[in-house]
């Protein structure tokens, strides 16, 4: 090959690098190992960890331990799909474009939206661009106001985004782990842009937020509804209440916990709100000869032809997450959807019920929870209750005070369809077993 | 053979009452759902998804997978998206239990060995960067680039110094100028000069106080390393900016020179490119950035730090931007990132950017005969070949050549990209391909040169479908299936 070139050696292809610009040493990264020492070193090391295939998971906040079918895996891991890259070739990615067809389609009856991008990062990313879509949609706008009962993490991401944009976030305070009419109403003015409503939220209490909605539509301002993917087997589709953005955390939907990422943003709109929508969409089309098709669509929007003017920086994306997601929800079906989110509702009630019976504990908030809620160690020790819960093989929680000062006495508690009653008692005896004797401090 | 039922929508499929997924019988004491939660909640009826039997779900998925082209099935030499071989054991080694299955709030005690690869990963990169501070918090190159702007606004709002202005080369990739509005800056384009590189003259004029940074891509996207690199740095240096790289070129520089040395005080990382991470059909990715000590208070939080034998999250302090996005990061892209890093050593990481050198150089060589390549004889990983004689003289434009290709069995390289070179035709074979299977790809190539161009403008005409109408779909967009 060299000879094809007409160079001398491999280095000489090198020779537009500055010799004083080189690397004169090796790498400082230890030497190769062959697959069969990897995967020795790899099962040592993952072999330190306590994974909820081991554990028993109560963790939630977000990421949720729910059961992904064996269909999922089985065919996501075929080369055709996983090893190739975004469709700009609509040729030979029509498996790909009618993938993402069917994905937008799918997040659309989820969601009562008219139209789906073909995904973003994770839910925090695709809060943060639905709250950017309404700015520029209603400009001249420039607050967000939202519940302190928004996840923490995204509250987080929309203002390190906001700061370098001159938009404002308003974080209206839920001191009972709900909103309060009148201090959302007020908060709202003339210049929201939007509101982002969770649902369930972050402590996993459902609200009917038809009259939160309806207040920011008086004022003017658009409504972006944050939702669970899964627990829209039962509750109401976000377009009954008004949502103009729907988007959420996509994990549920058949992808594995794996540490926080990769995830899937899912983000959908109604119709007026398509031209400011970010990332790939696949639309339909026909070919040459009249067959019906996939193609990327409305790509005017996008980085690679519109530059500083698009309406988002996002190139790559979750394109394998939207594909499980589509499986997923296939496999399901309505059905299975809805009994999914009934079992995990269920279950979760019924550990609710059990936890309030142990003396230390106390459920913190009145609110009706869906598959999620917040216990109070009134001892105050949290942290001395996860880890006896952890010494026990059980997950138990999320301690809340990192978040939230004034919930330091409080940890999240998640349950998914996965868990069996046995484990929800094993949970309720440790807890019971930590309340034998207990200082009380405030029954 | 093929099966003409793969087409049809999984909702076209669908019949009522059908099940895949069963759940099985509650094990609690029932309680009404209904009336525990508030009415004005509750959905009527679940969502209106298809009903389908699991056989028809994996037949369904499994004809369409055959509709892609991809990396374990063809030759995929798309300009800067570096589509080499993904090995599978790293797919094998990331879904093991104690990785996949591990929640993002886990206690620090229960994933210490997570911790510990990501602990190293982040000194890995440090170390092929020449940068010592990095965040894996970023999803994806554009996000790191997002990030980065977003950590040298915060040092310079930190110094008092107005900096409204980012620059960038008009080979630039969109996503370069695209971050950088989203960050609050304004971009101003920089021309390059005849050779490709940067023209420092056009730069002096552009670069002063109101300069926050200079994105550059570097090699870059036309294939090249810009040798006055470190002239550049010193201009932007001079006027208090910043010099960006936009490391999704890195496939050609491991271990053989580092951005920190040339100059540059930030970087990302496209680990689904440089490492290995396979592409999933259009994602997922990570974007890891790299920067300078005095900037790495600002870097996005968390961090993995280590004290003696434990590993830890580190929170940061309150220069931090914050957040660029929920959790971690891409972790399940960062494992396959430490597993081939783990795989090649450091020897072996220069080996594969000589070899994805050597390998463009050498289809470079047989290319040039057959299509001009504007900047000259020699590449780096890559390098942009030009349709336009072909254009004005036999009518063949390069997305006729693009689509031909297909039918010869070769995914088409990357067209219309760079935005500085006309009928633009990107190669970049990477390190994992063969000879012969470039020598093939020549002789298609040549081949098609010699087609006419009817038959061209028509291409592909083996695929499934062929040239579909994008203006159509754009103009009257269907973007989702309705029951008709
Ligand atoms: C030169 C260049 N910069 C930036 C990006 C953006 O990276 P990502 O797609 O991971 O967001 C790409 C990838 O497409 C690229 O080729």
């Amino acid at each position: 090959m060299l000879q094809a070139i007409g160079a001398a050696s491999v280095a000489e292809l090198f020779e537009s690098i500055p010799s004083e610009l080189r690397l004169n040493r090796p790498l400082a990264i230890p030497p190769a190992l062959s697959e069969i020492e990897l995967t020795q070193h790899a099962k040592k090391l993952a072999g330190k960890n306590l994974g909820a295939e081991t554990a028993t998971c109560f963790l939630g906040g977000g990421a949720y331990d729910h059961f992904i079918p064996a269909v999922v895996d089985s065919l996501a891991s075929r080369g055709e799909f996983y090893t190739s890259y975004t469709p700009y070739q609509p040729e030979v990615s029509q498996g790909n474009l009618q993938v993402m067809f069917e994905y937008e389609t799918l997040i659309c009856q989820l969601t009562g939206m008219d139209v789906s991008n073909a995904s973003l990062y994770d839910g925090a990313s695709a809060t943060v661009e639905a709250a950017l879509m309404c700015l520029a949609q209603n400009d001249g706008r420039r607050k967000v106001v939202v519940p302190e009962s928004l996840h923490p993490e995204y509250r987080m991401c929309l203002k390190t985004y906001f700061q370098w944009i001159g938009a404002e976030l308003v974080e209206v305070a839920t001191p009972e782990g709900t909103l309060d009419l009148q201090a959302w109403t007020n908060a709202i003015d003339s210049q929201t842009a939007c509101v982002i409503l969770p649902q369930p939220n972050f402590f996993g209490i459902v609200e009917d937020l038809k009259p939160f909605a309806a207040a920011a539509k008086s004022a003017g301002a658009s409504v972006v509804a944050c939702v669970d993917a899964i627990s829209l087997g039962i509750l109401d589709k976000p377009s009954n209440w008004s949502a103009d953005v729907v988007v959420a955390e996509g994990q549920s939907l058949g992808n594995p916990l794996q540490y926080g990422g990769p995830y899937l943003g899912i983000l959908a709109c109604r119709e007026a709100f398509v031209r400011r929508l970010p990332g790939r969409i696949a639309g339909q089309t026909i070919d040459r000869s009249g067959k019906r098709c996939w193609v990327l669509t409305l790509q005017t929007r996008e980085q690679h032809i519109r530059r500083e003017k698009a309406t988002s920086n996002i190139c790559t994306n979750q394109g394998l997450f939207a594909l499980r997601a589509a499986i997923y929800l296939s496999l399901l079906g309505p059905q299975g959807l809805k009994e999914t989110a009934l079992l995990c509702g269920q279950k979760a009630h019924y550990l609710k019920q059990q936890i309030a019976s142990a003396p230390r504990y106390s459920i913190a908030f009145d609110g009706a929870t869906w598959c999620e809620f917040v216990v109070r160690d009134q001892s105050g020790d949290v942290a001395g209750t996860l880890e006896y819960l952890q010494s026990k093989g059980i997950l138990g929680g999320i301690p809340l005070g990192q978040w939230y000062p004034e919930l330091s006495d409080c940890f999240l508690v998640a349950v998914t369809e996965k868990r069996t009653k046995c484990e929800l008692d094993s949970y309720v005896a440790a807890l019971k077993h930590l309340s034998v004797g207990a200082f009380v401090t405030n029954a | 053979m093929r099966n003409t039922k793969s087409t049809q929508l999984i909702f076209e499929l669908s019949r009522s009452g059908r099940r895949a997924h069963l759940l099985p019988p509650a094990d609690v004491p029932n309680v009404d759902l209904g009336s525990v939660l508030p009415s004005g909640a509750l959905a009527d009826a679940p969502p209106p998804l298809p009903e389908l039997a699991e056989g028809d779900v994996v037949r369904h998925f499994t004809n369409l997978s055959t509709l892609n082209m991809s990396v374990d099935t063809h030759f995929y030499p798309l300009g800067s998206c570096t589509m080499k071989y993904n090995p599978k054991r790293n797919e094998r080694l990331a879904s093991l239990p104690g990785l996949v299955d591990v929640h993002p709030y886990q206690p620090e005690s229960t994933i210490q060995g997570l911790l510990e690869i990501l602990w190293n990963v982040q000194n890995d990169f440090a170390e092929i960067s020449g940068l010592p501070a990095v965040s894996l918090q970023p999803a994806a190159g554009a996000h790191g680039e997002l990030a980065a702007l977003m950590v040298a606004a915060a040092h310079f709002r930190k110094l008092g110094q107005h900096r409204p202005n980012v620059l960038a080369p008009d080979s630039s990739h969109g996503t370069n100028p695209a971050s950088a509005k989203m960050a609050g800056f304004e971009t101003i384009t920089v021309k390059s000069g005849a050779n490709g590189l940067v023209d420092l003259n056009d730069l002096r004029s552009k670069v002063n106080e109101k300069t926050a940074v200079f994105m550059i891509t570097n090699p870059s996207t036309l294939g090249l390393f810009d040798t006055q690199i470190k002239e550049i740095a010193e201009i932007v240096h001079s006027h208090g900016g910043l010099i960006y790289l936009d490391g999704a070129n890195m496939n050609a520089i491991l271990g053989i020179t580092r951005p920190g040395d040339f100059g540059a005080d930030m970087m990302h990382y496209n680990p689904h490119k440089t490492f290995s991470g396979p592409h999933g059909g259009g994602g997922p990715g990570a974007g890891p950035i790299c920067v300078r000590d005095f900037l790495a208070p600002y870097l996005p939080a968390p961090t993995v730090g280590r004290k003696g034998d434990t590993y830890y999250l580190d929170q940061g302090g309150s220069d931090s931007v914050g957040r660029v996005r929920s959790f971690f990061g891409n972790v399940g892209v960062l494992l396959r990132a430490f597993f081939y890093i783990r795989s090649l050593g450091g020897s072996g990481l220069k080996e594969v950017s000589e070899n994805a050198v050597l390998n463009a150089n050498y289809l470079l060589s047989r290319v040039r005969h057959i299509l001009p390549v504007p900047h000259g004889n020699r590449c780096m990983h890559e390098f942009v070949a030009s349709a336009s004689t072909l254009k004005k003289e036999k009518g063949i434009s390069a997305m006729d050549l693009a689509k031909r290709l297909l039918d010869f069995g070769f995914h088409a390289p990357t067209v219309y990209f760079p935005l500085t070179v006309p009928e633009a035709v990107m190669v970049e074979p990477t390190e994992t391909e063969s000879k012969e299977m470039m020598d093939a790809f020549v002789e298609a190539l040549f081949r098609i040169t010699g087609e006419s161009a009817d038959l061209l403008h028509e291409a592909p005409h083996t695929t499934k479908i062929s040239r579909p109408d994008e203006v159509t779909a754009a103009r009257k967009p269907v973007m989702k299936w309705t029951a008709s």
